[in-house]
């Protein structure tokens, strides 16, 4: 029989009790046992960044992650975004608008990637945002217009951040 | 009849997002990893770690034994039967029978309760290979005494291409200068990011479901068919979400779908595969590694006389569609260029290395690599321009070429001056610092090919009471777009907005027949359909709305903003739901319309090669910017500029993303990717170690830049002609002239690595001191 661990998780605001081995990544669990799809799995080693969740508003590639490590922290994942404010987030409408979204394999990731770069850096250049997306594989779109998505995400937010 | 004829599209010609983008930045969209079905199995694939071996026994006893386990297969748990694309090319087994033929050649699978068990049980299969003499290299295994992968194949003679219109040998006597060369290029893979994946369920009626990632989802069906020996009628295969295709694998049957199939037979319950990523990166479907040469006569001028190209392509250890792979290169040669007389020999081989196939642009880049690679060494000796000489050669509209296509729209002249515009080529050229330097690459591609079997595509407009439209393809999105693009002609035919329409996910229960999606064909082909069968519901409709308007229908229905009215007459007008309802409720008409396309050209015989093999063609040509760094021999791309001829684009923003996205592949291509191998084992299957480009390897944006030349096909939807492909074709011949111009060396076999470029540097300046 596995041995299972007790863990605690609150993911998106919601607090699950679960009792898995201690060995499972994070996003096995948020996959497999809380059915959040959203976090894809593609090369389970940290290479491509299309499992990348938020950890503390952190990302982190959540299949280099262990579950049990992510006790007492908030996670937030791609369906977490959105739900909050019953609508798209600036980076989401970005990403859909500027034609960033093409098989879509990709976008989670960068999407919480984005999210965590522009809550930390606000105004930031082109060349520190093809910095903070260098850890994501995207094979479709040539990365062009991720960038401008995510340089368009960062005007909008300037903007209703501006309006308050 | 005549229905509307309204100046400006509504909904054509703009940009819009991809219809599926609000649930992918969401995480909703479903691909076939995100499928959980109730009392699923996991399963897992054992592989051959021999590149050539004999199976002599295989004992799955102790792992049948292990708690968790639900049953074991291997290859005698199939009927036998080989299954391929075409008759010559049908040499996969689901498993292998008695014989593996690679480093990763599936040889049995396992069921278990999860993926740990499942692959725990793999290994306790014990099996006993009888290693034999292997083969890596193609040129190797055409030597008489080689190794034989395959009984049928003598000489390991894969696929086998030779072909001359016109005559090289006068074409080369009337040459004034002869160049030749040999180039090589290297094994790359797709790199989508979505690993395989599928789950298949065998019912106790006899039905077979296929849930998986696939872009040709009929070419899965009748290949499960074929190698399971079963009627078509019991089978179903159901697309998911596709997370990029690129002929990764996804375009055919593979084997974790049979061996889903038969272990939910022997298990009762639904079981599901899903390739870890070495083994993406291991196994077959990748670009083909070729040996290219090229012989070229020419007139002082630079007129292109004479072309004899010889291909030796490394197939790896099974056929794909090798047949197509060997003839593309020698046809696409008659493009964009005009050259009177080719001659062309391709030898696809079989090794014991992961098998090869199409990969964006299937096999042309490579030899477009070579081409205009060679076209910058002849203008060179000849004191010629590069831009010169490709223009005096670029096919014009309205040329046959000796291979019999018939060039309709042809902005190939255009594509070259507004790359050279984009660039800033004549300030740039020669001016630019040294390690500094900009290339030009130029490539063509088609709209779709009429291939064997089934070439049609069909299309269903279901116009529904409330005014939304129903879209029933056959074909599948794999990211680039055919769901909006496919979606904007229905909505532009029946006046109604793109919001309006739902496109289907490919079910082959349901779904008309189509080969799917390759070639650049799904706009075109699929997109005329689409037109059709919308023109087909518009005129029903138009019917009825003729004697509700008391008009007659030559008056010209209108149909435009959810609005169907009298042309001459404005006023009489009805809402387009409401005509839907008139239809539907007080005369009983359900409207559904119906459209077929497909080219009428017939069938070319790959091995000879004479045919009109695609309705259009496409050219293109980039312009590439380096900076080469001389201490470590890092090649940056500083700038890459493009000009399209896609005819009309539908939608700009998509044509925009396919330009861009297949640039960078060719980019990729140049610079860093290389699926290296050792007596056939893959070293680098991850991606941290095969290298594909990343945001900080791409140019800033204000040095990138896209033109599309707009020449309206007439024979394609709205004007329209591919975007997915073509513009990768050049770009890799634009790195090597970029490359060639910053530091004088010029490069013939790829990738344009630091290590080649430092030694090729050292080497350069002991021939010849610093300056």
């Amino acid at each position: 029989m596995k041995h299972l661990s007790p863990v605690s998780l609150k993911v998106n605001g919601d607090a699950y009790e679960l009792s898995i081995p201690a060995w499972r990544t994070l996003l096995e669990v948020l996959r497999e046992d809380l059915s959040l799809t959203g976090t894809k799995r593609s090369c389970q080693e940290g290479q491509c960044g299309a499992c990348t969740v938020l950890l503390d508003g952190r990302a982190i590639y959540s299949c280099l992650f262990l579950a049990v490590e992510a006790q007492g922290k908030e996670i937030l994942t791609i369906e977490g975004l959105a739900r909050s404010a019953g609508a798209l987030d600036p980076i989401q409408k970005a990403f859909v608008e500027t034609g960033a979204v093409q098989c879509g394999f990709c976008t989670p990731g960068l999407v919480l990637a984005a999210k965590s770069f522009l809550d930390e850096n606000p105004f930031p250049s082109e060349e520190e945002v093809r910095r903070a997306t260098v850890g994501h594989l995207c094979r479709c779109t040539g990365y062009f217009q991720i960038i401008e998505a995510v340089l368009a995400a960062a005007r909008e937010r300037a903007g209703k951040g501006a309006q308050l | 009849m005549t229905v509307q004829a309204c100046g400006d599209y509504a909904i054509i010609g703009k940009p819009a997002p991809k219809k599926d983008a609000w649930i992918k930045v969401t995480g909703e969209a479903k691909y076939a990893d995100d499928l959980f079905l109730a009392g699923m199995l996991h399963g897992k694939l054992l592989r051959s770690p021999h590149p050539h071996a004999k199976i002599s026994h295989i004992d799955t006893s102790r792992a049948e034994k292990l708690a968790g386990v639900r049953a074991v297969i291997t290859g005698k748990d199939f009927p036998g039967i080989k299954y391929g694309n075409m008759p010559q090319t049908r040499d996969y087994l689901p498993l292998a029978l008695d014989k593996v033929r690679y480093i990763g050649d599936e040889v049995a699978a396992v069921a278990a309760i999860d993926e740990e068990v499942a692959e725990e049980a793999l290994d306790l299969i014990r099996v006993e290979y009888e290693p034999l003499p292997a083969v890596f290299d193609a040129e190797e295994a055409m030597k008489p005494g080689a190794p034989q992968l395959h009984d049928h194949a003598a000489n390991n003679m894969s696929a086998e291409t030779a072909f001359q219109f016109g005559d090289v040998a006068k074409g080369f006597a009337e040459s004034d200068y002869l160049q030749e060369d040999l180039f090589e290029t290297q094994p790359v893979k797709q790199g989508m990011l979505e690993p395989h994946a599928c789950i298949g369920q065998w019912d106790e009626t006899g039905k077979i479901t296929l849930w998986a990632s696939k872009q040709s989802p009929y070419v899965v069906w009748k290949q499960l068919s074929m190698g399971l020996g079963i009627e078509t009628s019991r089978i179903r295969v159901i697309q998911t979400y596709v997370g990029g295709g690129f002929s990764g694998g996804k375009q055919e049957a593979m084997p974790m779908d049979f061996c889903a199939v038969v272990l939910s037979k022997k298990c009762g319950r639904p079981v599901k595969f899903v390739h870890n990523m070495d083994e993406v990166l291991t196994i077959g479907h990748m670009r083909h590694p070729m040996k290219i040469w090229l012989r070229t006569g020419v007139k002082k001028d630079g007129t292109l006389l004479a072309q004899h190209l010889k291909i030796v392509a490394d197939g790896g250890a099974y056929s794909s569609i090798g047949q197509l792979s060997m003839y593309l290169p020698g046809a696409m040669l008659n493009l964009p260029y005009r050259v009177p007389n080719v001659k062309y020999e391709a030898y696809r081989i079989f090794t014991n290395n992961g098998f090869c196939g199409a990969l964006r642009g299937h096999t042309i880049p490579q030899v477009c690599f070579a081409r205009d690679s060679q076209l910058d060494l002849i203008a060179e000796k000849l004191g010629l321009d590069p831009i010169d000489i490709r223009l005096k050669n670029g096919l014009r509209p309205g040329e046959t070429t000796p291979n019999g296509f018939r060039i309709g729209t042809f902005g190939f002249a255009e594509c070259v001056e507004k790359a050279m515009e984009a660039s800033g080529w004549k300030e740039k050229r020669g001016k630019l610092p040294r390690y500094r330097g900009i290339g030009m690459g130029c490539g063509s591609l088609v709209s779709g090919a009429r291939v064997m079997g089934h070439s049609a595509s069909t299309a269903q407009v279901n116009v529904h009471e409330d005014g939304t439209v129903a879209l029933v393809t056959g074909s599948t999105d794999v990211g680039q777009g055919a769901d909006t693009v496919l979606s904007m002609i229905a909505a532009e035919v029946l006046g109604v907005g793109l919001e309006d329409i739902r496109f289907s996910l490919v079910d082959t229960d349901i779904t008309p027949a189509d080969p799917g999606t390759f070639s650049s064909r799904v706009t075109f082909w699929t997109g005329n359909a689409v037109k059709i069968a919308a023109e087909d519901a518009r005129r029903q409709l138009a019917e009825i709305a003729a004697e509700k308007l008391k008009a007659q229908i030559d008056d010209d229905i209108v149909f435009r903003d959810r609005q169907v009215y009298v042309k001459s007459d404005p006023q009489r007008r009805l809402r387009f739901d409401e005509l839907v309802r008139l239809a539907q409720h007080r005369q009983g008409k359900v409207i559904m319309g119906k459209g077929a396309y497909t080219s009428g050209e017939a069938l070319i015989d790959f091995r000879t090669g004479y045919g009109n093999m695609s309705p259009a063609y496409t050219p293109s040509a980039c312009v590439v910017e380096v900076e080469v760094d001389p201490q470590t021999g890092q090649v940056t791309v500083a700038g890459v500029w493009g000009a399209h001829d896609c005819g009309f684009p539908l939608n700009p923003m998509l044509v925009k993303g396919q330009v861009l996205g297949a640039t960078v592949m060719g980019i990729g291509q140049a610079l860093y990717e290389n699926l290296l191998r050792v007596d056939g084992k893959v070293m680098n299957p991850s991606f941290r170690d095969y290298k594909m480009p990343l945001t900080e390897d791409m140019p800033r944006l204000a040095n990138v830049g896209h033109v599309n030349v707009i020449t309206n096909d007439p024979s394609g939807p709205f004007g329209a002609k591919e975007a997915g492909e073509g513009a990768a074709a050049g770009v890799i011949a634009a790195v090597a002239n970029a490359v060639y111009n910053a530091t004088g060396v010029r490069f013939r076999s790829l990738p344009f690595s630091p290590d080649k470029i430092l030694f090729a540097l050292k080497e350069s300046d002991r021939k010849a001191p610093a300056r």
